[in-house]
């Protein structure tokens, strides 16, 4: 889907989003009558500081103006790769941007991801996955690590690293890949109005609490993540 | 716990002054960082958690996967613990690796009081479980901050071998300081990256004074990205621990804002600059291109002298 569908689809009730060179932000009226704030990143546009401080400085100025639920919809390309983003310190911004988010989040302003394009790598962990909560449209093409790249770190050719990924979600790209690891919560339908299915989303709201690690576990795509996790709190918090 | 036998203390602390934070190994870094004898690790390599994804890749497992967890004591308070072995698939973050962090941190949330030290020492996600490494660290991201919400300080120590690069560098943008030296790299995208993707005209990742004066120590320091500087000695990573965890204070929603200004200033003051060089100009060091060849002592004299600082504002 392109933005302009997902915008339509997802807010029949009108919004004022404008896309300004890949920068997303605005507000929709949701059919509760509420408003969210919605942001992102459009056109597979690279994530560097000039976005990434455009982001946060919305999610802040809705802290302080607004309520209801924070939307980030994400088609973006990586991190913007240069000598002047990380001279600058990238790695500030996009966690700043994280920080946002999550702070949004844990404090009455619920944070959807809604990932209908690409993502990779730092602009990933800086918008859908810093969310409660990540849905996925279909067609969406996330992808961690590209099969090239990996290709040419591992040695492997591209024949033999598609044919591991045919036993494993746990390197290859991919909404699916990304859904069994617990990433992505829930794939949505693109064959009905995508503002229903916000509708459910909203009114079954899971809690604050970080339960990623579980569904990857119950969908078999990270086995040993939450028991180890469990069991280093359990030996820390007893042996105090 | 019962106080260490006093002959023993002077000669570890000798050791700490004499060893290098960079080449030591994650075990030796937390053993000479931490009160002697203080160190109780959590799941260690004798219970054998590998990682079950690198015999995919026919790759040698490691008994810790290259992360070491645990508490101690720090001037004989307590502190939890995570050190990462950048020497073992260069520090990346896979599911077990990153899952022993997230448990960690949710523990310390739960503690409230006692601080978590991290000691980076990574080149981001494990290529090859990709996806299980970058949710870990999208975990433990939130698990900082919502341990920093519930009162805990969490210090990064940023001196190892592998820098700290990709997923490792947000996960130090979301700890409540940081302390550095001068081969402590912090950066999303490293230099390979960077020249594999936009060609060696944006970035030569063979030239190392490029790679030091763009991602290293000293630049961080002098951007205010990290607020302490010290030398390469596990020592000096000790007491910058200790004076970090002094001066830390509560996280909330004015640290946020004020960090939003930060971060917009640098933009607004540095943005059209070229290459570190001008930066440091900038900020009104006279003769800047020495800045790499400064001895410690004179580099510390001159950042505290510029005064940049993230404190209150991350």
């Amino acid at each position: 889907m392109t933005l302009d569908e997902v915008l339509a689809s997802l807010f029949p009730e009108g919004h004022d989003v404008k896309n300004d060179g890949g920068v997303v932000s605005g507000s929709a009226t949701l059919r509760s009558g509420n408003k969210a704030l919605v942001i992102g990143v459009a056109d597979r546009a690279p994530l560097g500081v000039d976005e990434a401080i455009r982001l946060s400085r919305h999610v802040l100025d809705s802290l302080s103006e607004g309520s209801g639920p924070i939307l980030v919809l994400v088609d973006s390309d990586s991190q913007r790769m240069s000598k002047r983003d990380e001279l600058l310190g990238l790695n500030e911004f996009l966690a700043h941007l994280a920080k946002t988010l999550i702070y949004a989040d844990m404090n009455r302003r619920p944070a959807i991801g809604i990932l209908y394009g690409h993502s990779a790598a730092g602009a990933l962990l800086a918008t859908g996955l810093a969310t409660r909560v990540l849905v996925g449209v279909p067609g969406a093409t996330p992808a961690v690590m590209d099969l090239p790249s990996m290709s040419k770190v591992t040695k492997l050719s591209m024949e033999a690293l598609q044919e591991k990924a045919k036993s494993t979600p746990v390197f290859a790209p991919g909404l699916s890949n990304l859904s069994r690891m617990g990433a992505v919560h829930v794939t949505w339908n693109d064959a009905v109005p995508l503002a229903d299915q916000l509708d459910t989303l909203l009114l079954n709201m899971p809690d604050v609490h970080d339960r990623r690690d579980v569904i990857g576990k119950e969908r078999g795509g990270r086995m040993k993540a939450a028991e180890i996790a469990e069991r280093v709190r359990d030996l820390a918090l007893h042996s105090q | 716990m019962t106080a260490p036998i006093k002959h023993g203390v002077q000669f570890p602390a000798e050791r700490a002054r004499t060893t290098s934070f960079n080449e030591a190994s994650a075990r030796m870094r937390l053993e000479l960082l931490l009160d002697a004898g203080s160190f109780l690790e959590f799941i260690g390599p004798e219970q054998r958690e590998v990682s079950p994804h690198l015999k995919i890749f026919d790759l040698p497992e490691q008994f810790d996967d290259g992360i070491v967890v645990g508490r101690g004591r720090l001037d004989g308070a307590p502190v939890l613990v995570a050190a990462q072995e950048g020497r073992f698939m260069g520090g990346a973050f896979g599911e077990v690796h990153g899952a022993k962090l997230v448990g960690l941190l949710r523990a310390a949330r739960e503690i409230e009081s006692i601080p978590v030290l991290i000691l980076f020492d990574t080149g981001g996600v494990r290529l090859q479980e990709a996806n299980a490494g970058e949710l870990a660290i999208a975990e433990i991201m939130r698990a900082v901050m919502e341990a920093r919400t519930a009162g805990v300080k969490v210090i990064g120590l940023i001196g190892g071998r592998s820098g700290c690069y990709g997923g490792g560098g947000l996960i130090a943008g979301c700890c409540s300081a940081l302390a550095v030296s001068e081969p402590g790299r912090i950066a999303v995208s490293g230099p390979e990256v960077i020249e594999t993707n936009r060609g060696v005209e944006e970035f030569d990742s063979r030239d190392r004074a490029l790679v030091w004066r763009t991602m290293g120590g000293k630049h961080r320091r002098l951007l205010g990205a990290a607020d302490v500087f010290t030398d390469d000695t596990v020592q000096g990573f000790r007491d910058a621990a200790l004076r970090l965890l002094d001066v830390v204070g509560p996280y909330g929603l004015d640290k946020l804002k004020a960090e939003q200004i930060r971060l917009a200033d640098r933009l607004r003051s540095f943005g059209a600059c070229e290459d570190a060089v001008d930066i440091w100009t900038a900020e009104g060091i006279v003769h800047a291109e020495d800045v790499p060849e400064l001895p410690a002592d004179q580099f510390i004299a001159l950042a505290d002298n510029i005064g940049r600082t993230s404190r209150d504002a991350r």
